[in-house]
């Protein structure tokens, strides 16, 4: 297996509006395989968002090294190699948009590398046909819902050719049909198209598909496991202001009153075989 | 504050080519204290009805009443309407635009030619109801402050107008699992003990389950169900026609119910769910 995203000993400190020193970051390490689909949960001001940028070299680290590809991100010389490598996208389905036809806004990136237009073409019709939005290619991005508005934003990420998607909470704003879209296109890209995924989200629910769910804390990885290793740790998880999916937590609760139900239970169906034996 | 809503229609744009009917012959009513959930998914005519309550859109068709007032006659104040129906929008954050946070919260007052005492005080209450700290936070830019912080401070400023009733659109969404229960509870407070009518607007729910009396389910511009939480949670499959995201403990209990167990089918928490459960069991072991 190739280690697509090394992350070693990182620290990143910044200071606040009240002048004190704050560390994001607080010494992480992280291996990421190449082809993993990896969620990662944590509230607010655990370091998600602030890991999922040294990701991609928006932000670079007070201490430590990242690896994307083998290429050290504290070396100004791969920074845009590294951009391209790493492909972002953001909460705000709103903010990320800048042209007025979609297929113009795919084209954006490779227009930028100096790319080919027979080449952008292709990339183009092949990132929209990826995520599902081809028919959109001539529509006007005001007249898209939000869960077609990430699916663009995916696009342009995907037609700079990425081997790896950092998506930083991109289904928070989007209802539950939206949402849906933006995790079956992510997870159809991670099986069918080779990308590494890293996804930051607030909703168990999605980390529960995950190869791996790693949880923030205070700017440290505090568990890192499958969906089921990390789940069943229920009450640690409750401590540190976190949900489990709600079957999971039933799971928990039932077992404490004798049941003999595994704590690792994540879906409704199986909660419901097992139930029914 | 009661609220009457008489066989309303909007329809967007009539008589053009773009024309869209978002809501259509709704009728509502809405007692004073109520604490109502709006459920209903993109699309379904929610945000087109809530802004028919405090008269940012007129109604093509049909008319509201507050507390007896056709609120659509012509010689009505909208003014007054306006400050004693309060709306909060979907992130409401991207709307404080002033210098400091108390500077924000007055803009409301400010308008309403009230005294600086009277607008000091009110401030001081709005910031204390959401669960700001008024002499940390008064002086500083809602710039510095956190999303979920100056979420609350974009609820401030509503708050401080005195509404009676209180629409929030989605007042949870983005926020993580502890800011979302933090502000819901706020939420509940403010209803139970300050008694205002509130509507609250999701597509989630798990959320609002919990927390209302009366839940109006919308689909496709007209009401589709309303009842308590435990009537309309009875109406899984309706629901997920629909296209709603049930809780997974209801879908969980209608699995069940599915494969012959005996189980209520109205149940959406953890604590009545293990309580169903264990009760089942049990009775296994008798038999």
């Amino acid at each position: 297996m190739e280690t697509i995203v090394k992350v070693r000993d990182v620290h990143f400190e910044y200071m606040n509006f009240e002048e004190q020193e704050i560390a994001a970051l607080d010494g992480v390490d992280l291996d990421v395989e190449k082809g993993e689909f990896i969620v990662i949960i944590g509230h607010n001001g655990s370091g998600k968002s602030t890991l999922a940028k040294h990701i991609n070299a928006l932000l670079r680290p007070s201490r430590g090294t990242v690896w994307v590809k083998g290429m050290d991100a504290n070396d100004d010389e791969n920074l845009w190699d590294i951009r391209q490598t790493a492909g972002m996208v953001f909460q705000n389905p709103d903010n990320q948009l800048v042209a007025t036809i979609v297929e113009e806004d795919v084209a954006f990136g490779p227009e930028n590398l100096g790319i080919l237009p027979k080449e952008i073409r292709k990339r183009v019709d092949g990132a929209l046909s990826a995520v599902g939005m081809s028919e959109f290619a001539d529509a006007a991005p005001h007249f898209l819902s939000g869960g077609q508005k990430q699916r663009v934003a995916i696009a342009g990420v995907l037609a700079m050719k990425p081997e790896v998607i950092v998506l930083d909470e991109p289904t928070a704003m989007l209802d539950p049909s939206g949402r849906q879209e933006v995790l079956n296109t992510v997870k159809y890209l991670n099986k069918h198209e080779d990308i590494t995924v890293i996804h930051i989200t607030h909703f168990m629910e999605e980390a529960v598909d995950a190869d791996r769910v790693i949880v923030m804390e205070a700017g440290k990885i505090i568990l890192d496991g499958t969906p089921r290793e990390v789940f069943k740790r229920v009450d640690l998880l409750k401590d540190i202001g976190l949900d489990v999916p709600q079957v999971t937590e039933l799971a928990h609760e039932l077992r404490r009153e004798g049941l003999d139900i595994p704590p690792d239970v994540l879906t409704v169906e199986e909660m419901v075989d097992l139930l029914c034996q | 504050m009661s609220i009457s809503v008489q066989n309303l229609t909007h329809i967007y744009m009539e008589n053009t080519p773009f024309e869209a009917v978002a809501i259509k012959d709704v009728n509502l009513d809405i007692e004073d204290g109520e604490f109502i959930g709006l459920i209903g998914h993109t699309g379904s005519g929610k945000s087109t009805l809530i802004q028919h309550f405090n008269g940012l859109l007129r109604p093509t068709r049909g008319t509201i009443l507050i507390d007896g007032v056709d609120i659509f006659k012509k010689e009505m104040e909208l003014k007054s309407l306006r400050q004693q129906v309060g709306l909060v929008f979907q992130y409401p954050e991207y709307q404080l635009f002033e210098e400091t946070v108390y500077k924000d919260i007055a803009f409301g007052p400010k308008n309403l030619k009230l005294s600086q005492e009277e607008i000091d005080a009110r401030i001081r209450e709005s910031m204390e109801l959401v669960g700001l700290d008024f002499e940390k936070v008064k002086d500083r830019s809602p710039f510095e402050l956190s999303g979920g912080q100056r979420r609350r401070v974009a609820i401030a400023g509503v708050l401080a107008m005195k509404p009676k009733v209180l629409i929030l659109d989605e007042p949870a969404a983005g926020l993580d699992p502890m800011g979302k229960s933090e502000i819901l509870n706020q939420i509940k407070l403010l209803h139970e003990e300050h008694k205002l009518t509130i509507i609250l607007v999701s597509h989630s729910m798990e959320d609002i389950a919990k927390l209302v009396d009366r839940i109006v389910v919308m689909n496709r511009g007209t009401i589709a169900l309303t009842g308590t939480p435990k009537e309309v949670f009875s109406r899984g499959e309706l629901l997920e026609e629909i296209g709603l995201d049930i809780p997974h403990i209801a879908k969980l209990m209608h699995g069940l119910k599915a494969r012959g167990m005996d189980v209520p089918d109205n149940i959406y928490t953890i604590e009545e769910a293990k309580e169903a459960i264990l009760r089942l069991k049990k009775g296994d072991y008798n038999a």
